[in-house]
């Protein structure tokens, strides 16, 4: 980057282009729009150059790959030595099903595996609880018991492979079913690789599915951070995710900052426990969105890393760079899939995805064309894993380390993303901290306006997307959807009430009690949780009782 | 009336119905009005009021299941703030009171303010009279944010409750001048939050000044969410309820009530003579535009309309 | 005047409210009095509030692929009480096979993604003028 002195006679130089060559093409050819914006109403000016960075330093703002502060990444080769993790989050009907999903990617090239859960099982309850009505299987997979994740992995060897679980409430239990289900193919907690989400402030934020109130849902989280720095070391026991915020119609400011706010929440919360900060922040990942503005989403990236790694060593003082690294997993953004002539969806997924790579992700979902309808069909799916095998083979993106690193749009974007990211923190604290602003509505408030003001700009036609507002047909594309097993509701549930009936029911119970006298107390629940999983309790019964301990959280009313 | 039949003998739907239709006001109001008051002043009204994020609606949700506990039926009437600008509302209490909908012995309305014709206070005792003609023994009225429909609600109810919390500060200046003043029961709800002791404080400037009544205004500590002092609040609900009969202020207080309802339905059925008469909405707009440009004053505008109106 | 009122409620366990509180923004911003029930509404509780708070609709939005039981039951329900004077809408992840069958079962309206506000501003008003 150019000189103080360079800054100055840039500046002086675009002045006077904007008063003569630029004017003169404007006055024959006005641009398209009175004002450029970012998919998330950011403006975005014509023409950037080293003056809208003045202050840029090379090595405090980027480093070295794999040097602090990290923004051009945590590896010193990045994609050259290894290249991100094709990780299909995928779920649907019975275990059977999944299982066979999962053999059929991990043969076309997949290269981890990531359980989508159905809505009872992300809420604790088994397939028998009235509110599980017209739930099963439909948007992941059911999971009720042991013997269903048994299933789910059957032939997939756990020490081989890394899994990733979208489970927040309920993810202890279903973290320990994954450790026995292990344990019983012979394969011992300290060789199994994977990510429980476990994100519990997001989901109050933005996803809505938590069980239990604030305080006990943290007490869990830092109880899992415990039990996996001794027990599970290469476990990820969280995954701070943006994803379902910006789902939720944030921006993405708003995303990058509410993310980090949490994580520093959960950093927060460990330390008060005791814990070594340098014991478990290595073990902490990210997981973000990507949406369809190319530089903006690759600019949050680069923020992200940068943001993370400052906070860690210069607020909670952690001395591993190991900890210093902001790991993230990204998955292109389903509320950018459009109904409307679903294969262009396979386009924007590319777009989305060439953004993750080029800001460093370390494992990447790509959705399915036509995921606006339905769980994804094998075609389709089959569609988005060859898409970023694509990418990472034949587009270069992959070949050499943040080939945006420099660029002065791209590194104002960052900066600017930084800073607004900023000024939320300093509202957050101003709340007193991220669960008070929660209480509050502050971050619901916030997304619900951006939901709202992205929807109108779409009717406004301020924003195009294409077949939805523009180029639209009016012949429906027909494309061939997901068959589920009709059976399948009927099949779990025989297996769900033959386990009842067959296992060790004393047992059961006692391995209930003590986890209900744990839950009561201080003690780290994991070991008892594990017990109960061991003994046969089902998902439903295990968060039955801590239900009873904690009480269920209802939300705060905003719009 | 059939519909009135109906809700009498408690027919939900049917009370929804009537509500709907005193609300809007429209031609059958005076009729279901009629019917249904002589079935009415059995119920216990207690209005709530207090700031926005005080918890409300937790509360009221709490105080709902007390009471069930205690075998009384229970009448909500959630009333929220209609935008001036549209005229819309978002009605959004029940989420606190889900589980309270397939109550038998529970009826929950949501309310705008619309702040039209004859305003909240109107339509809001209306409403009431139908919850209590339906059988509702207790009948909560919660009132939002700020403004004059809470004091509207402390002349409808006989139970006064101001909610308050822990760290409202300023808030609390600002509501010392007229709000406070209402509360028959001053509550603390989020009582698990620090500054409950300096809230108490400057609740007790309040609490020492006996009302006209002979009551003394009562403090309770609350936390809602938990279910924590309310049963002592409902006691305290009740204590306060027999106090009003035992004393006849029930009575005095019926006579002021029944004064005042009078007076707003007097100054409803002044408006609507004008506003009911298309040609007469004209002359109110010419006369707007006169009042205006100065060329008359407000007051002889009103009494020219009542006179076209026939009334003067 | 009568006041146009629609009830927007989630049935189930699907958390996904963006969509239902945009609309709702949008009716109350059309001068419409929304009532919101929040999340995880049985269809029996939802039916119930249509019930008390008189509307003269329900949108009900789903994105979890559980519409076709849980709007069905809403729409068995509402059959049972002899309710026939409540306009139903729905809306959320819905395939075309699915929005034949929903309209058969008496669904007024499906409003699946992308969707403009208007048209849904639009359908209720002409609730209101009927």
């Amino acid at each position: 980057m150019p000189e103080e002195g360079d800054i100055k006679e840039i500046a002086k130089r675009k002045r006077e282009w904007e008063g003569s060559t630029l004017k003169r093409s404007l006055d024959a050819l006005p641009e398209r729009r009175k004002a450029f914006t970012t998919t998330s109403s950011a403006p975005i000016d014509r023409l950037y150059t080293p003056d809208d960075t003045p202050d840029f330093d090379y090595f405090k703002k980027l480093g070295l790959p794999g040097e602090y502060p990290f923004t051009r990444g945590v590896h010193p080769t990045l994609y050259r030595s290894k290249l991100w993790t094709m990780r299909m989050f995928s779920g649907f009907g019975t275990a059977e099903e999944t299982n066979a999903r999962y053999k059929y990617l991990l043969e076309h090239g997949e290269t981890g595996l990531s359980v989508a859960f159905d809505f009872p099982t992300l809420y604790g309850y088994d397939t028998d609880h009235t509110m599980a009505r017209g739930e099963f299987g439909k948007c992941g997979v059911a999971i009720s018991s042991l013997k269903d994740m048994e299933i789910l992995f059957g032939g997939i060897p756990l020490d081989k492979i890394s899994t990733s679980m979208t489970i927040n409430g309920p993810a202890p239990v279903v973290w320990a079913m994954y450790i026995v289900a292990a344990e019983r193919q012979g394969i011992p907690s300290t060789k199994i690789r994977g990510t429980i989400q476990n994100d519990i402030l997001k989901e109050y934020i933005a996803q809505k599915s938590y069980i239990f109130p604030p305080e006990p849902s943290m007490r869990l989280i830092v109880d899992t951070f415990e039990f996996g720095s001794k027990e599970v070391p290469l476990w990820n026991t969280v995954s701070i995710s943006g994803y379902h915020i910006r789902e939720a119609g944030s921006t993405a400011v708003q995303e990058l900052a509410f993310t980090l706010a949490d994580g520093f929440e959960y950093v927060r919360a460990a330390k008060e426990r005791g814990l070594d900060v340098d014991e478990f922040a290595p073990r902490l990942s990210f997981f973000f969105n990507a949406h369809n503005d190319l530089f903006e989403e690759i600019a949050k990236y680069r923020a992200a890393r940068r943001i993370w790694a400052r906070e860690l060593k210069e607020t909670f003082g952690a001395k591993n760079p190991r900890s210093w690294w902001m790991r993230f997993h990204t998955q292109t953004a389903g509320c950018a899939l459009t109904a409307q002539q679903p294969e262009n969806n396979i386009v924007r997924v590319a777009i989305q995805a060439i953004a993750a790579v080029l800001g460093g992700t370390q494992s990447l979902h790509t959705n399915s064309m036509d995921e606006a309808y339905a769980v994804p069909s094998a075609k389709a799916v089959k569609i988005a894993l060859r898409t970023q095998q694509i990418i990472a083979h034949e587009s270069g993106v992959a070949n050499t380390i943040d080939p945006l690193g420099g660029s002065y749009f791209v590194e104002y974007l960052t900066d600017r993303m930084e800073e607004e990211a900023y000024e939320y923190f300093d509202k957050i604290e101003k709340l007193g901290g991220v669960i008070p602003a929660l209480e509050k509505g502050f971050f619901q408030r916030e997304i619900a306006r951006a939901a709202y003001r992205y929807q109108k700009e779409t009717d406004d036609k301020e924003r195009i997307i294409v077949g939805v507002n523009e180029f639209v047909e009016k012949k429906p594309i027909k494309i061939a959807l997901i068959d589920m097993d009709p059976e399948g509701e009927r099949k779990h549930l025989e297996r769900l009430n033959r386990l009842k009936k067959e296992r060790d029911q004393k047992e059961t119970e006692r391995s209930l009690d003590r986890l209900k006298k744990a839950a009561e107390g201080e003690e780290n629940v994991m070991p008892f949780i594990l017990d109960c999983v061991r003994a046969h309790a089902t998902l439903g019964e295990t968060c039955g009782v801590l239900r009873e301990v904690f009480g269920e959280y209802r939300e705060p009313i905003i719009y | 009336m059939e519909l009135v039949e109906r809700l009498l003998r408690g027919d939900k739907r049917a009370a929804a119905k009537a509500i709907s239709i005193l609300e809007d006001y429209d031609k059958k109001a005076a009729d279901v009005l009629g019917a249904i008051y002589p079935h009415t002043g059995k119920a216990h009204i207690i209005g709530i009021t207090g700031p926005t994020g005080t918890g409300k609606s937790t509360l009221v949700f709490a105080l709902a299941k007390e009471f069930r506990k205690r075998d009384k039926k229970v009448g909500i009437i959630a009333i929220d703030p209609t935008s001036p600008f549209t005229g819309g509302a978002l009605l959004g209490d029940r989420i606190r009171m889900g589980s309270l909908t397939l109550d038998e012995g529970v009826f929950i309305r949501s309310m705008g303010t619309r702040g039209h014709a004859g305003g909240t206070s109107r339509a809001t005792a209306d409403v009431i009279k139908v919850l209590d003609a339906m059988g509702m023994q207790k009948i909560f009225a919660e009132t939002a944010g700020a403004g004059q429909s809470e004091v509207d609600i402390a002349r409808i109810a006989h139970t006064s409750i101001v909610v308050e919390m822990p760290g409202l500060g300023d808030d609390i200046q600002a509501m010392k001048a007229g709000i406070l003043e209402i509360g028959d029961i001053l509550v603390v709800n989020k009582a698990d939050l620090d500054g409950v002791d300096s809230t108490l404080a400057n609740l007790s400037l309040v609490v020492d000044r006996e009302k006209p009544s002979g009551w003394k205004p009562r403090t309770q500590l609350t936390v809602a969410t938990e279910d924590k002092g309310i049963t002592d609040l409902a006691d305290l609900i009740e204590e306060h309820y027999d106090f009003l009969k035992q004393s006849g202020t029930l009575e005095t207080e019926g006579v002021e009530r029944a004064k005042e309802e009078l007076r707003a339905a007097l100054s409803h059925h002044l408006f609507l003579r004008v506003f009911e008469r298309p040609e007469l909405i004209g002359e109110f707009n010419n006369l707007v535009q006169m009042v205006a440009k100065k060329e008359m004053d407000p007051h002889s505008a009103a009494e020219k309309l009542l006179g076209l109106a026939g009334i003067a | 005047m009568a006041k146009l009122r629609v009830l927007v409620a989630k049935p189930g366990l699907d958390g996904h409210d963006r969509g239902a509180k945009v609309v709702a923004r949008a009716l109350r911003d059309a001068g419409v009095e929304v009532i919101y029930t929040g999340l995880h509404q049985t269809p029996e509780q939802i039916v119930e509030a249509a019930i008390q708070e008189d509307v003269d609709a329900i949108g009900l939005s789903c994105l979890s692929g559980a519409h076709m039981t849980l709007f069905k039951t809403v729409m068995d329900i509402l059959k049972e009480k002899g309710i026939d004077d409540i306009v139903v809408t729905c809306g959320g992840i819905i395939p075309d096979e699915d929005v034949t069958k929903l309209k058969e079962m008496g669904i007024a309206a499906v409003f699946g993604p992308g969707t403009p506000l208007q048209t849904i501003v639009d359908f209720h008003r002409k609730i209101a003028g009927k």
